[in-house]
């Protein structure tokens, strides 16, 4: 009598199971890693439409290296402690934020310039503080985050920094579309226009501290901003730009978790998911239906009107 | 009754007035074109009054209860961003829907209508960014339209927009005069501003003629108004009025 898994379909099914669904049946750190990139999807991607709306896009990133010296600061006086480093990359974050916007308006420099100006400055800071007590390891944990030790108060924070993006998101959702679009308008209109871009600002600090935790400093504007420049080769609809932007995210950290587990030690587990956007982004690029460059290249018959 | 009030107004940027010791008001249901050379300060005087620009002196005062919509020149609009027509038109119930008010049925019939009112029906899920500058202007209309104000503020609403589009925006504007809603337009089309526009403002950084258009644009007031200084003069001493 032949066993259960001897037909070559019940093999094949057997492999994929191994491969797609086994590891996080298996593992316990598989499981939450998925859970932690899920809950940053939901609420990163979302921002990092806005941001790319709003062509913030590199303020995203140079945000994401200005957490830096706050969270090394936490854990020069804490070590790896969750809510010290967390406290400590909301400080710097905001901090820097502010201080480029006060910058951009107070001198001849421009935000972006100023932004550039503080987070490289920032960035070696942070460097810097994590050297004086730490080791090498220590700060490879700090840039590049261990998306496989993900304990419960890191998903909890993860969770609780997704909800709170959301409710935020909706309760300032109109106007700021409305300050995306037509800022005159909004200024004409309503006096709401500042409130709401500190308000988001806010909410880019959060997402980044949160991905900080999941993926490190310079990977976690990776899952804020892929999935929302993939997403915008297939919509040209705010709405549903979220929507794919999230899903967009969830599936490129299925996919790199993946990945990364049959890889073994050859493909961490934070760059893998990463790439995994990156390989969705660059599909997105090439045969997204809204001036993906398939599109471009075989444009196909013009319509009569 | 006057809507707006100007008490010896200056406006202006970076200390070098652009409306010089503006007096006079504005009276309610009033059509008033603002005409002058450029740099005269037409567009400076409307951001005054919308509040966008804070006066160097003098007073701008609004009289109590009333609404106001403004159409900029070229409104900081991004045309890229990934919005349908029918939202951008919706903009226009803010002042009634705010930041959670639902949009119910009477307020989608009032969005379509106004989107028929602009002749953009058929246009509504168009993204914005496909629009052609007179569709633009279309549907800036009509959210003006939603916005049911009762004091209206257009800055140049004609420049660069065909005869079709131009001829049925401004049945609005006088659909608006004939609501009693009060109107204000900067304006380069003088044969337009003497068709349609009871009142000019004939501005050139200081009032050169304000009243009836026929009194105000004669050729002496134009050729004043033609004679007006366009440069500013960083070492001009303080003005002492």
């Amino acid at each position: 009598m032949p066993g259960p898994l001897d037909t070559p379909p019940e093999r094949a099914f057997a492999l994929l199971h191994d491969l797609l669904i086994g590891p996080f049946v298996e593992f316990d750190f598989m499981r939450r890693a998925l859970v932690g990139i899920v809950a940053l999807s939901v609420s990163a991607a979302p921002v990092g439409v806005i941001l790319m709306l709003r062509r913030m896009s590199l303020t995203g990133d140079a945000m994401a290296h200005a957490i830096l010296p706050g969270a090394a600061l936490g854990y020069l006086v804490a070590g790896f402690s969750l809510p010290a480093m967390t406290l400590g990359g909301l400080a710097a974050g905001f901090a820097v934020a502010l201080a480029a916007g006060a910058v951009a308006r107070l001198t001849v420099l421009k935000e972006d310039a100023s932004l550039a100006a503080f987070y490289l400055i920032s960035l070696a800071l942070g460097v810097t503080l994590v050297s004086l007590r730490g080791s090498a390891v220590d700060l490879l944990h700090v840039l590049f985050g261990n998306v496989l030790a993900l304990d419960d108060s890191v998903l909890l924070l993860l969770a609780g920094v997704a909800s709170v993006t959301l409710l935020l998101l909706a309760a300032i959702y109109r106007p700021l579309v409305l300050e995306c679009v037509d800022p005159g308008f909004l200024r004409s209109v309503s006096r709401s226009g500042g409130m709401v871009h500190l308000s988001f600002l806010a909410l880019v600090v959060l997402n980044l501290v949160a991905g900080f935790h999941a993926l490190g400093t310079l990977l976690a504007v990776g899952l804020m901003m892929l999935p929302a420049a993939a997403a915008r080769f297939w919509t040209a609809d705010v709405t549903r730009l979220i929507v794919l932007a999230s899903l967009f995210g969830m599936v490129s950290g299925y996919g790199g978790l993946v990945a990364s587990y049959a890889a073994g030690a050859g493909l961490p587990a934070g760059p893998a998911v990463i790439l995994a956007a990156g390989v969705v982004y660059l599909a997105s690029l090439l045969f997204g239906s809204q001036g993906g460059l398939a599109r471009r290249l075989l444009p196909g018959r013009h319509l009569q009107r | 009754m006057s809507v707006i009030r100007f008490t010896d107004l200056t406006l202006g940027y970076d200390r070098h007035p652009a409306v010089h010791h503006l007096s006079g008001e504005i009276a309610e249901g009033s059509l008033t074109a603002v005409f002058g050379p450029n740099g005269a300060g037409k567009s400076t005087l409307l951001k005054g009054i919308v509040g966008t620009l804070r006066p160097l002196g003098g007073r701008i005062a609004l009289g109590s209860g009333h609404r106001l919509a403004y159409l900029p020149q070229s409104a900081e609009l991004d045309r890229s961003f990934p919005i349908h027509v029918y939202d951008l038109v919706a903009m226009g119930l803010w002042n009634r829907a705010g930041l959670f008010g639902g949009i119910g049925r009477a307020a989608r019939a009032g969005i379509e209508e106004a989107i028929a009112a602009v002749g953009l029906t058929g246009f509504e899920s168009r993204a914005i960014g496909t629009l052609s500058g007179g569709q633009m202007q279309r549907a800036l209309f009509a959210r003006l339209l939603l916005q049911d104000a009762d004091v209206i503020l257009l800055d140049e609403p004609f420049t660069a927009i065909d005869a079709r589009t131009t001829a049925d925006l401004l049945a609005l504007v006088q659909r608006w005069h004939g609501e009693k809603r009060t109107v204000v337009a900067v304006l380069h089309d003088i044969e337009m501003v003497r068709r349609v526009f009871p009142q000019t403002l004939l501005l050139a950084r200081e009032v050169v003629a304000w009243g009836e258009t026929g009194e105000t644009l004669t050729p002496g007031n134009l050729l004043a108004a033609r004679r007006m200084v366009e440069a500013f003069d960083d070492h001009a001493a303080p003005c002492a009025a």
